[in-house]
């Protein structure tokens, strides 16, 4: 492969958001007719350097060729034309826009006087969706398709550019094996085209059985690069991790109380079927599955703010009212969200403000708020949580995402909870604050807090799960204790078969 | 989950097929009903009032929707970047009483009045777009801002004079109430640029672009939509035909004061919002403004034929705003039904 020039080098770019350096040293290197494998850690730098590549960010430095030519991306458009083409993980389709349109939007087949022509477009759409092996009604609107099928427009789109560098950030989480086998398919043709295929995935089967090389990253930084056969999967999680297992994920053994969740045939149509478990006091039970297999769901129906259709939720052995999010957090129950920028913080109050905002009834002095309680509050919990900031009434905004993280759950912990539910406690965080978050969960169970935690990261709900639930398809399908579990017996559980393995 | 394991699993990409077929359907019907309800109008009135098919009447009502039409035009293609260009009365009463003015006291000639009112929505929209897109202020505050800016302005040059018939050469005011066969000049120019508008709508990429910008902003920039140039280009347009629409009002009214057009940047959202177009951006056509602004303004004429109060006027026009926000709403929320039961079905594969 040495012999052949280089498709695409990107050489020590770098890219800071503010304070925090997402990019400290991206370097890759793609020869035409490879599928390479981009893997890391969650905040690795893999979906920053992604984006410098597909000309959204900027470098801060750093160079980039392609065919030896040096390049200066402006913005998307200037990769399109160079020939990079990038499909991302969230697809992003225009719901009012027809499937071809989706296709070929900027670059619609035009006929006399620069008209759009329909027929041409949709011809060559459907010729793509021939050449993937999907059947897909080209001219129907892209609103109402599924994920997967959104994941498959994005494939299309990238594969109609002809394009030199194809990049696909996780392609697969979405899809049915099937499909994916049939992406691996195209990803072959599209090599011996000459193409270059950068491939991140979390799932490391999938890179043994379609790239040749892989490049890992940690903390923002370049680690190695080197050919799939010199490479065990221990190596990888090794250079991908770079520190020991045990320091990232400290649970320490604590003996299980009395039971404080008892979740019994809960049952929301549509969604989720026929789930029971319990969660004990001094407990992590995680609760495991892909993406869309409807673990943020059970907990939005255990908290109250999604109605159940059937089944019971008993807290402390107190039943609670269905649909009541308000009964369950006064019987001490705590939900720190996904998605804490949307739901769990108000980004523009200060970090006092934010601490004090789920005590308030605590506080209040003859129905009056004083800053001063507030900034009480949340000084004491910043000093346990080992918060890093400035000032206690600077705006949560300014904080990085760790830091947020540690204010959402000092909010909930101010309240004294029996039951912390916790979805994706680490997502987008650095990791740092990544053991640090783990470490203070472990801390609560060890004082006999029960938790439930939803997590993707498989690494996390092995380290630092005592049970571990598995989703798929909204049905409970295994729950295995701490010594059961290992990367193969979950994802057997969430995809409900065995994955494809390369002897 | 029992149910749908039992039927046959469906085609890959079949799930959503029929409900989008549905919706596409539902979204034509929206441009047939408003036809249908316009025609339901017609007739309830004329059975009350057979005058109200007098070729008269029918004239004026033509008159009135073609300007608001017009104005609608240009405010479908900014709406549907997401964007809101509430300044379009403003504009088209300045434009009006530069005409007018130039008329009374420079005597300029006809053919530059169309050129000049023009040309003033042309710097205003500009003006508005540059605010929007370099300096990233909503559109909101920025044309709420412009429309109060230009009343400012009005008061100030206007000072209480005002432009009479008499100062408008004649050959300017055939353009307000001369026909062909029956039909206002106004209502043909109008006509012809909605349908060019339309079509251009349909058939060109950089207004396709326009659509993507206001169906998911963030993938149009992920996909090299050049979001800033488009959305000004939106601006300028509405500017444009409002700056005309300024023209042809003197040409109508053939007398203007300060307060012309007062008010018609809501009654020009409510006609394109009824006409299907989404307040927040993606879908909808410049032919649905149209077919809007002629519903609102036969209730308005039906309302008079009919001697009902006037004030019932504004309250007919604000639940039918009403009716069509919910009616979109109530399809945006099948829609997510129809693309969750779609996504389980694909599941069961």
């Amino acid at each position: 492969m040495t012999e052949l020039a280089a498709r695409l080098v990107l050489d020590g770019a770098t890219k800071s958001f503010g304070a925090v350096a997402a990019l400290g040293d991206g370097s890759i290197t793609l020869y035409p007719g490879e599928a390479h494998a981009l893997l890391g850690e969650n905040g690795a730098g893999k979906s920053t350097l992604v984006k410098i590549l597909g000309g959204v960010h900027h470098a801060d430095s750093g160079s980039l060729t392609i065919d030896g030519e040096p390049m200066e991306f402006g913005g998307p458009a200037d990769a399109q034309a160079a020939g990079v083409s990038i499909i991302y993980q969230e697809p992003s389709l225009f719901p009012d826009l027809s499937v071809a349109e989706n296709i070929f939007i900027g670059r619609q087949p035009v006929g006399r006087g620069r008209r759009i022509d329909r027929g041409t477009m949709e011809r060559e759409s459907r010729a793509i969706f021939t050449r993937l092996g999907v059947q897909l009604d080209v001219s129907r609107l892209a609103r109402g398709l599924s994920v997967a099928d959104q994941q498959i427009v994005e494939i299309a789109k990238a594969l109609s550019f002809n394009a030199r560098v194809l990049v696909m950030d996780e392609p697969t989480a979405a899809l049915t094996t099937v499909e994916v086998l049939r992406l691996f398919e195209v990803i072959k043709t599209l090599r011996a085209q000459g193409a270059a295929v950068l491939f991140i995935s979390h799932r490391l089967e999938e890179v043994f059985v379609c790239c040749q090389r892989v490049t890992i990253m940690r903390d923002g930084r370049f680690v190695r690069t080197a050919p799939v056969e010199e490479l065990t999967i221990d190596d990888i999680i090794r250079s991908m991790v770079g520190r020991d297992l045990d320091a990232l994920f400290p649970k320490t053994e604590t003996p299980a109380g009395e039971v404080v969740l008892e979740v019994e045939r809960l049952t929301s149509d549509g969604t989720f079927h026929d789930i029971s478990f319990t969660v004990r006091a001094g407990e992590i039970v995680a609760l495991a599955g892909l993406v869309g297999a409807g673990r943020s769901e059970v907990a939005r129906a255990i908290f109250g703010i999604d109605r159940r259709t059937s089944g019971s939720v008993r807290l402390g052995g107190r039943e609670l009212r269905n649909g009541d999010a308000r009964a369950a957090m006064a019987a001490g129950m705590a939900l720190v969200p996904e998605d804490r920028r949307q739901q769990g913080l108000v980004m523009d109050l200060g970090i006092d403000q934010n601490v004090a905002l789920g005590s308030l009834s605590q506080l209040s002095h003859l129905g009056l708020i004083f800053r001063a309680s507030e900034r009480k509050l949340a000084n004491g919990w910043a000093t346990t949580l080992q918060l890093k900031f400035g000032q206690l009434r600077n705006a949560v905004s300014t904080l990085s995402g760790g830091n947020q993280q540690k204010v959402v759950l000092a909010k909930w912990l101010a309240r004294g909870p029996k039951l912390l539910i916790i979805d994706e406690p680490t997502r987008g965080i650095d990791v740092g604050t990544k053991a640090e978050v783990h470490r203070i969960l472990d801390g609560l169970v060890a004082d006999g807090m029960a938790v439930l935690m939803i997590s993707s990261e498989l690494p996390e709900v092995l380290g630092m799960a005592d049970r571990v639930l598995v989703l798929r398809e909204g049905r409970l399908t295994a729950e295995l204790s701490r010594a059961e579990a290992d990367e193969h017996s979950i994802m057997r559980a969430a995809t409900g078969q065995n994955l494809v393995v390369s002897a | 989950m029992t149910a749908v394991l039992d039927k046959k699993p469906p085609e890959h990409g079949e799930p959503g097929r029929g409900s989008s077929e549905r919706i596409t359907a539902l979204l034509r019907a929206r441009e047939l009903s408003i036809v249908l309800l316009i025609a339901l109008v017609v007739l309830v009135t004329t059975i009350n009032n057979p005058h109200f098919l007098d070729s008269n009447s029918i004239q004026q009502l033509l008159s009135g929707a073609a300007l608001i039409a017009l104005l609608g035009v240009g405010e479908t293609l900014v709406i549907v970047t997401r964007n809101v260009d509430l300044s379009v009365g403003s504009v088209l009463g300045l434009s009006a009483y530069i005409v007018g003015d130039l008329f009374k006291y420079n005597h300029i000639p006809v053919w530059s009045g169309f050129v000049i009112g023009t040309l003033v929505g042309v710097v205003i929209g500009a003006v508005n777009g540059f605010i929007v897109t370099v300096m990233r202020v909503p559109s909101l505050v920025v044309t709420l801002g412009m429309l109060y800016v230009i009343r400012g302005i009005d008061g100030v040059i206007v000072s209480g004079d005002r432009i009479d018939p008499s100062f408008i050469p004649s050959t300017f005011t055939a353009v307000g109430y001369k026909n062909l066969f029956g039909v206002p000049w106004l209502a043909i120019i109008v006509a012809v640029v909605v349908i060019a508008v339309g079509f251009a709508m349909r058939s060109f990429r950089a207004s396709r672009d326009l659509y993507a910008i206001g169906s998911n902003p963030d993938a149009a920039a992920l996909a090299g939509v050049p979001i800033e140039r488009r959305v000004f280009t939106a601006f300028v347009i509405s500017g444009t035909l409002a700056g005309f629409a300024g023209a042809l009002f003197l040409a109508l009214h053939t007398t203007i004061d300060n307060s012309g057009g007062a008010g018609y940047e809501l009654k020009v959202v409510a006609a394109v919002v009824v006409g299907g177009v989404a307040i927040f951006g993606g879908s909808g056509t410049v032919f649905g403004a149209a077919l809007g602004a002629v519903l609102l303004n036969t209730i308005n004429q039906a309302l008079v034929a009919s001697r009902i109060d006037a004030f019932w006027n504004d309250a007919i026009a604000g639940a039918l705003l009403l009716a069509a926000i919910a009616f979109d709403r109530w399809l945006s929320l099948r829609v997510t039904r129809s693309l969750q039961s779609a996504e389980r079905a694909h599941r069961e594969l």
